[in-house]
């Protein structure tokens, strides 16, 4: 069950191109899994700015000397980010948290591949981690626009048996996509899954790289998705895409609780930002 | 470096006011319900609130048949407010009598079911299937369009208006109170008002959303898929006064819930003044999931403090005549007591003080 907390703000710092906001806010912490975010009140308790911003959480530590704390990165896009960028220690911060559905993890130790786009790439970490503990190898793939918005190459290191970095201009590591280096990844480490976060352009390439490997047998995926919400907590309806059900049926699922993540194969990749005309409820 | 937590709850000030309030035959212990639309059934506001501390929760609409609702983007950030444009994406009325409403049930939570057609009838006969339901109100979501007149919508048409509310007080179980929420997109909302309470209704709901649209400058479209979209939040709270004021004004018997971008117990106070017996709050749920409990507990610290206690003498308040402010001049010479009064104020240094001063603006006026 997610908590809403009013936290304070132990630390805002630049990133490369991002800005990481660390928050004491106890209760979050404990209730993490890989793959959760938190939905953060921007602009002040009478500001104009209503509506909560979404973000993936990038570490939580449960105790220490402040208290349970949640870090997570953003960039900088609009006045709401910005007024975020701004803050300072001891600033009161509201915060609801943990949300949304995390990474399914395999039962038995497998091979896995994590791939990132931008500071997408940072749920992957405490992923990382949960799967190291469940004996399992991985290597990662980020990739960004360039080097300054590669996000977590360091982190990516120390954890990942290999990295591959991709940049679209070349400026770190391959030029080119990160679905352009996938499929030898996926061949050399002999993958049984991938994981992914970032744009969705992004992630439709992963998937298309994944259902393609192995001759065509494909391996599974978990994707992390971006849909812009108001809520993250289930009661707006804004941030949903079409999703295919156990049942075969397609239904307009909600980001914030059916997701973000979801396995690739149940995304309608075809009817993205459309309600296609066999989903359940739609209007002929 | 250490760091102060803020507590998460403020000190609970005692404040003793009777919160209560009547819709109809339905009496309710807080005034402070959550709005259609902004709180899907329920459920996922519970993490946040003790719902049965609150008013009651109004569904979203519930249609008779599955919806999926329109493309995205449904949404927009915009000052103080937002628009969407979701197009009542839901389960259709089955499964909500299944799954959802027996949530309610079991939590004892007080449900007001919104219920949305596309014709008369469809509307009679989701109402009809709320017969022997465990459903405290029903509130009749009328800013839909209407799929046999061209897609007006009902809302802003007296006999369509009309229709509705009598065919579902017709299919509606016998005591199930039933409110009609009207659209603020009118030209007269006090006739659309009039219309409805004619029709059967037992209350009003004001305001629904009202009609706006964003233009995403770098696509240089409109930034809805749906192209134009509800505004709510405290953007359209003074409209959504305005047409309460000017409801109750013409309706001062009927009950009304006061609904349109209440953030604030103080915005909630608003409402009730105007002659609103209850509050929706929906908006500002996105903002503050907890905003249900705080509100109503900041309403009834704002009585307490204005020295009120029950919420029923707020009640339409700010309808009552300006007091007439009477100065307090001198009685007639003649009084020894004030005579007296009148010396020792002057005494010390012959200062002309009280009496005299009221005098001096009395001008005299040439004949």
């Amino acid at each position: 069950m997610p908590i809403q907390v009013k936290g304070e703000v132990l630390n805002v710092k630049p990133v490369g191109e991002y800005f990481s906001m660390t928050v004491v806010a106890p209760g979050i912490a404990e209730r993490t899994k890989p793959g959760q975010f938190v939905a953060v009140a921007v602009g002040g308790e009478t500001g104009g700015m209503l509506l909560r911003r979404a973000f993936s959480i990038y570490s939580v530590r449960e105790t220490g000397v402040y208290g349970g704390t949640v870090e997570f990165i953003f960039s900088v896009a609009g006045r709401g980010t910005a007024w975020l960028a701004a803050q300072r220690p001891y600033d009161p911060i509201d915060i609801v948290g943990p949300l949304g559905r995390p990474f399914a993890l395999p039962r038995e130790p497998a091979n896995c591949v994590v791939v990132g786009g931008g500071y997408g790439a940072a749920p992957l970490f405490t992923l990382a981690d949960a799967l190291r503990t469940r004996g399992c190898r991985i290597d990662a793939v980020l990739g960004a626009s360039t080097g300054d918005r590669l996000f977590g190459a360091l982190d990516a290191k120390r954890m990942a048996a290999s990295v591959a970095f991709t940049t679209d201009d070349g400026s770190y590591g391959e030029k080119g996509r990160v679905s352009d280096v996938l499929p030898e990844v996926i061949a050399r480490v002999r993958a049984d899954v991938v994981y992914a976060c970032g744009p969705m352009a992004m992630l439709e390439a992963v998937q298309r790289v994944a259902s393609e490997a192995y001759d065509g047998a494909g391996i599974p995926t978990q994707l992390s998705v971006e849909e812009s919400m108001a809520c993250g907590i289930g009661v707006c309806m804004t941030c949903v895409l079409p999703i295919i059900g156990n049942d075969g049926q397609t239904r307009m699922a909600r980001s914030c609780v059916d997701g973000p993540v979801f396995a690739g194969d149940r995304i309608r990749w075809d009817a993205l930002g459309t309600v296609p005309d066999d989903a359940v409820g739609a209007q002929q | 470096m250490s760091v102060t937590i803020r507590r998460q709850e403020r000190p609970v000030k005692h404040v003793n006011v009777d919160m209560s309030t009547k819709l109809g035959n339905l009496t309710v212990a807080d005034p402070v319900f959550t709005a259609s639309g902004c709180a899907a059934s329920g459920q996922e506001l519970a993490a946040f609130n003790d719902l049965t501390a609150i008013g009651g929760v109004v569904t979203k609409s519930i249609q008779l048949n599955p919806r999926a609702g329109r493309a995205t983007p449904r949404m927009a950030e915009t000052p103080s407010g937002m628009l969407n444009s979701i197009g009542l994406q839901g389960p259709g009325i089955e499964i909500f009598l299944n799954r959802d409403l027996p949530w309610l049930h079991e939590h004892d939570v007080t449900a007001v079911v919104s219920i949305a057609g596309q014709s008369v009838d469809e509307y009679a006969k989701l109402a009809g299937k709320l017969r022997g339901k465990p459903v405290s109100m029903i509130e009749v979501n009328i800013s839909c369009p209407n799929v046999e007149d061209r897609g007006q919508v009902f809302a802003c048409d007296r006999s369509a208006a009309a229709s509705v509310v009598q065919a579902v007080k017709r299919a509606a179980p016998a005591s199930t109170p039933i409110f009609a929420k009207l659209s603020p997109d009118v030209t007269d909302i006090v006739a659309i008002a009039k219309a409805c309470m004619d029709a059967g209704a037992t209350g009003l709901s004001l305001i629904n959303t009202t009609l706006g649209m964003v233009i995403d400058t770098t696509t240089m479209r409109p930034l809805l898929a749906g192209v134009t979209g509800g505004l709510s939040g405290p953007a359209i709270r003074p409209l959504a006064l305005r047409c309460v004021w000017q409801v109750h004004q013409a309706l001062p018997d009927v009950p009304l819930f006061g609904i349109g971008g209440i953030r604030t117990g103080l915005d909630a106070l608003q409402f009730i003044l105007a002659g609103a017996s209850a509050v929706q709050i929906g908006t500002v749920l996105f903002n503050d999931p907890g905003a249900p409990q705080r509100i109503s507990r900041e309403l009834s610290e704002a009585l307490a403090d204005r020295g009120m206690s029950s919420l029923e003498q707020a009640i339409g308040l700010a309808h009552r005549p300006p007091e007439v402010i009477v100065p307090e001049l001198p009685d007639p010479p003649g009084d020894v007591l004030e005579d007296e009064l009148y010396e020792a104020a002057t005494a010390d240094d012959g200062d002309i003080t009280g009496a005299y001063i009221e005098e001096e603006w009395l001008e005299d006026q040439d004949v």
